[in-house]
Order: C-alpha cells, then structure tokens, then sequence
C-alpha cells in the first residue's frame, strides 16, 4: 500500500469499520437525525440521549464506506459524555483538521483518537463521508427533521 | 452482439481490424503518466476522451473561423453557417436520419430528453395518459417524464428487468396498451451495459400508436447507430460521450413529428418573424434551437463522427466485445467479485461489487493505483434499489482500452481486498 493510502487506511479505522462502536439504536427518549448522501450511497441514522446537557448515550445504524462508518463509530466514542457545546467545538476542530492546511498541528492534540482521520485531507471527495456522522449528530441535537447530506 | 441494423457503407470502411497502439496515439490524454506510472482510464461510460481531429477541429474554429452563424453578411459568418450546417449533415448521416433537419443540436442527451418531453409530452398527453419507461433508465430518461407528467395529469409505467439486467419483453408488452402515448428507454444501460431491443420495442409501442423516445447517450459510442433502421421517434445523444466536445449533442426528430411540435425555448433564432402581436416560429430543425448555438461543439462532434467513420463502428464494436470477453473472465475469477449486468447483449460496462468493500473505498484504492473507474449510483438509483445494492464500482470501456490495463484493474481490485481482508 502506498503511503498515502496507509494513512488514510489505518489500522484503527479498517478496525472500526469491521467492528463499529455504539452501532444500533436507543430506546426512547431520544434526539434522531439521518444523514444519507445518495450519490455514494451512504446512509446513517444517529440516536442520541442526553441528561441535562451531557450526551449520555449515543448510537448509529446505517451502511456506507469504511471511511463513513469508521468515522461514526469514533464519533460515538468521542462524544459520549461531552456537553453538547464541547461536542460542538470538537466538531469544528475536526472539521478543520479534515479541511484546512496547516490546522493539522494543534487540532490533532485536542483531537484524540479522531486525528487518525486525518489522512482523509488528501482525498477531498472523501471529506463527506468522514462528516456526514457529525452534520446528523448536529441535527440531532437541534431535533432538525430534515435528513442531512454532505454532498 | 447482434447486428440489429443493416451495414450502412460508412461503417465497412477503415481497417480490417482495429490496431489499439495505433488508436491510442490519436487520443493525446492517453500518454499521460502521472506519478511516472501508466493511467487506465475505465470511466468511459462516464465522458470519453477526445482524439486529436476533436481537438484540432474547435481549436481551428476558434483559431480561424469563429463568427456568429445565420444572417451574417460577411464571408466569416457565411463559413462559420456552413460549417455549422455541415456538421449538422455529418451527424445526419452518421445516424441515418433521411434529413439534416431532423437532426437539432442540444447540449446533450439529457436537453434531447427534456426538449422531446416538454415540446412532444406536453402538447400530446392528457389526464389519464400513460408514459412507459423501463427501471434501468438514467435518471435522464424518467425525470423529464416525472416532470411533464405531474404537469399533465399522465401516468409514469416502468417496465421491470430480470436479475441478468435484461428487459423482460413481455411485462413491456402488457404494459403498453391504448393510454400509452410515449414510450422512453434507453438503447444501452450505463450501469448494466445491456443493449436493448429496439426495434421491437418500436413495433409493439407503434401498434399501440405510441412513441418512441430513445436515450442514445451509451449506444453511440459503442454501436453503428440507424435510426431508419431502428424505427424510433426521436433518438437522444452526448457529444462527450461519443469522443467528442462536452456541451454539444443531438436530437433526432422524426420530421413530420417536429413539424407540429410547439417551440421548447424562445428567443433568436427559432422565429421566423416577431412582432409584439404574436410571433410566427421557424421550421425545424431552427424551431429548437433558441439563441446562438455551441458550433464550435458542432464542428467537434462532426470531427468525432468522422473519425469513429474511419475507425468503422463496426470494428470498434467488435474489439470491444472481445475486451468485454476478455474482462468478464478475469473479473469473474477473483473471489467475492460480483458483475451487476449480465445481459446475453451488452456492450463494454462492467458494474460490479466487492465483497466487504464499499465502491467507494474501492474506487480510491483503485485510483492511488492508476485506475479510474466511477463509484456510486450512476444516476440510476432506482436501478440500484432493484438490485439491492447503495451503489456499485463501474469499468466502462472504450476501444482505446487494453487487456494490460483490464489486467491493472483485477490487480488494483486485489491489492483493495488485501487492506480490506
């Protein structure tokens, strides 16, 4: 494998690809949002509980690429007992990461796991299948109705 | 393949048999080597790449020749109509229409499809009218029917498939009757690469007095096209995807049909005089061709259409099938591979998917190793549904296509099954 598809295929990601984290549903009550990007037909759906403003629990079910399950099976693990607010700001960081030159450095120290997606910045197309999880946690949150997309 | 239409004598013409090294030197993109490395590029379905005549013919235009066309008094005006005019005749011949003005030149397939359902379905259907169309079409070929049906009160029938991808001919059959009033399939699927039956598929829908509109967008690059010999209606095609420019295609029109049919854009061009009372309309083919038209495109498609004449459809056609052959095999012999299309006639597309690994991851792994080949639901997604499948990884060939580059794909596909493993 080539460099640059070794970092994109890491380890940690074929692995949560094959075995996802927090992959089904939650019972009631719950916050829901899908996400689907028909055009490489990816489709998740997000299940979130929170207490107070703390996200106590969170799952997803759906199928798509490695990348998009991957990424939303480390989100899960990410966000799980973060205010929403923190969760939002890791968001950001993480969208920078995958997005902007240079954000690498810093980002990836507040990142923790979810740096190993940064090698999705050399394959731009693929940008949308790492946040399309988080686009539908957000709408989840703000119990949006719409089905959220990243193309 | 079948032959399905007679041997016009511009397809006997050119070498006996197609030398692929040779034709590959007329297509300059194909010496590219990014990286050092040979390019496979099996995403023909998708856009073909240009041959050198393409190229020269739009650079000369513009280059030499360009000036508006029609009513210009001056020589480069008066050359650059007749260009544009000959390139019309070209496209005529190379299709086999009986008349240049049956031939209107459009963006591509997709404003062919939209002019014939906006202009023909609007004027024809009526509440309770039905529009056949089949569940491999693009999505070219059923939203302009949507569209005009919701506008007009008509129904939309879709003709279903087997599990090879073929046209079940007799669910088609029972489908057109009395209400039918238009009929729209493709010739050649772009996901399944299955050619269909036309010319039946004209007669039973002329029985009935309906129709025929055909996506020609995937048959014009692989296939001698007669559309006297076909029997169809109106035929829909891409320049881009039949070795020439993008922007530029044509609609053929039975003349006696668009000679009734009402305008489908307005403005220059398509009048024959305007007043603020009322306006009286051009005959066709100029009734359809609002505005100044692409000619540059024009003469890039007239110069695709003669070099595929020198190459000789037939021959391309026929290379083609044995790369298909020859791929099919090699494909079929690698583990937890599955080919979506299997149609007794088919020409060069290969959708498949792998076992585990999603196209899309697929189709990354595959182009780090010099493979191009289209992931997704290739604008067919009804198509996918039927299949239960989001999306597949498509290899679509041209005859500029090698076995050592079909011998790239099976091994990039491998090396994608080793990370995914």
């Amino acid at each position: 494998m080539t460099a640059n598809l070794q970092e994109l295929y890491q380890e940690v990601i074929l692995d949560h690809h094959r075995r996802p984290r927090n992959r089904g549903t939650l019972s009631e009550p719950v916050h829901r949002a899908e996400g689907s990007n028909p055009l490489c037909g990816d489709r998740l759906t997000i299940y979130v509980r929170l207490d107070g403003d703390v996200i106590a629990e969170v799952a997803f079910e759906g199928s798509g690429c490695a990348i998009s399950t991957a990424a939303a099976s480390l989100m899960t693990e990410a966000v799980k007992g973060k205010t929403v607010s923190e969760a939002q700001v890791l968001f950001e960081r993480y969208h920078r990461i995958l997005t902007e030159d240079g954000g690498e450095a810093d980002a990836s120290r507040a990142l923790g796991k979810l740096a190993v997606l940064s090698g999705v910045r050399q394959y731009p197309v693929r940008v949308k299948c790492a946040t399309l999880c988080w686009h539908a946690l957000r709408a989840a949150l703000e119990d949006r109705q719409e089905v959220v997309t990243t193309e | 393949m079948k032959a399905v239409t007679p041997i016009k004598p511009s397809m006997v013409r050119g070498p006996a048999a197609l030398d692929v090294q040779r034709v590959r030197r007329d297509f300059p993109i194909l010496s590219r080597r990014p990286d050092g490395r040979p390019f496979a590029y099996l995403d023909n379905a998708a856009t073909t790449q240009k041959p050198r005549p393409v190229i020269g013919a739009m650079n000369r235009f513009y280059r030499r020749e360009n000036a508006n066309i029609h009513r210009g008094v001056y020589a480069l005006s008066v050359r650059a109509t007749e260009a544009y005019e000959k390139a019309r005749a070209k496209v005529q011949r190379f299709i086999g229409a009986s008349r240049p003005e049956e031939v209107i030149f459009v963006r591509g397939a997709t404003e062919a499809i939209n002019l014939v359902a906006s202009s023909y379905g609007r004027s024809k259907l009526r509440a309770g009218d039905e529009v056949v169309i089949t569940t491999m079409e693009h999505h070219s070929n059923i939203v302009p029917w949507q569209m005009v049906c919701a506008q007009t009160g008509a129904y939309l029938r879709i003709a279903p498939i087997d599990d090879a991808g073929k046209l079940d001919m007799d669910a088609l059959e029972a489908l057109i009757g009395p209400r039918t009033k238009i009929v729209a399939v493709t010739h050649v699927s772009n996901v399944l690469g299955t050619v269909n039956p036309i010319r039946r598929i004209v007669e039973v829908a002329h029985r009935q007095g309906a129709a025929v509109v055909v996506d020609g967008a995937q048959a014009a690059p692989h296939l001698p096209i007669d559309v006297a010999a076909l029997g169809c209606d109106f035929y829909a095609l891409s320049g881009h995807k039949m070795y020439g420019p993008g922007g530029i295609g044509a609609l053929y029109g039975r003349y006696d049909l668009l000679k009734k049919m009402p305008p489908y854009q307005g403005g220059g061009d398509m009048i024959r005089s305007v007043s603020f009372e009322g306006t009286l309309y051009a005959d066709p083919p100029q009734r359809f061709e609002a505005g100044t038209p692409h000619v540059a495109g024009a003469l890039g498609l007239a110069a695709a259409v003669d070099y595929l004449d020198r190459i000789g459809m037939v021959h391309a056609a026929a290379y083609e099938q044995e790369l298909l052959a020859y791929g099919t095999s090699r494909l079929t012999g690698v583990p937890g591979v599955r080919i979506i299309g299997t149609a007794p006639e088919k020409v060069g597309v290969l959708s498949f998917v792998v076992e585990n690994i999603h196209p899309h991851d697929l189709g990354t792994i595959l182009d780090v190793h010099g493979v191009a080949i289209r992931a997704g639901h290739h604008c067919a997604q009804p198509l996918m549904e039927r299949f239960g499948v989001p999306a597949t990884a498509r290899a679509s060939l041209a005859f500029y296509n090698t076995r050592e580059e079909i011998d790239a794909l099976v091994d990039a596909i491998g090396k994608a099954i080793e990370v995914f493993g």
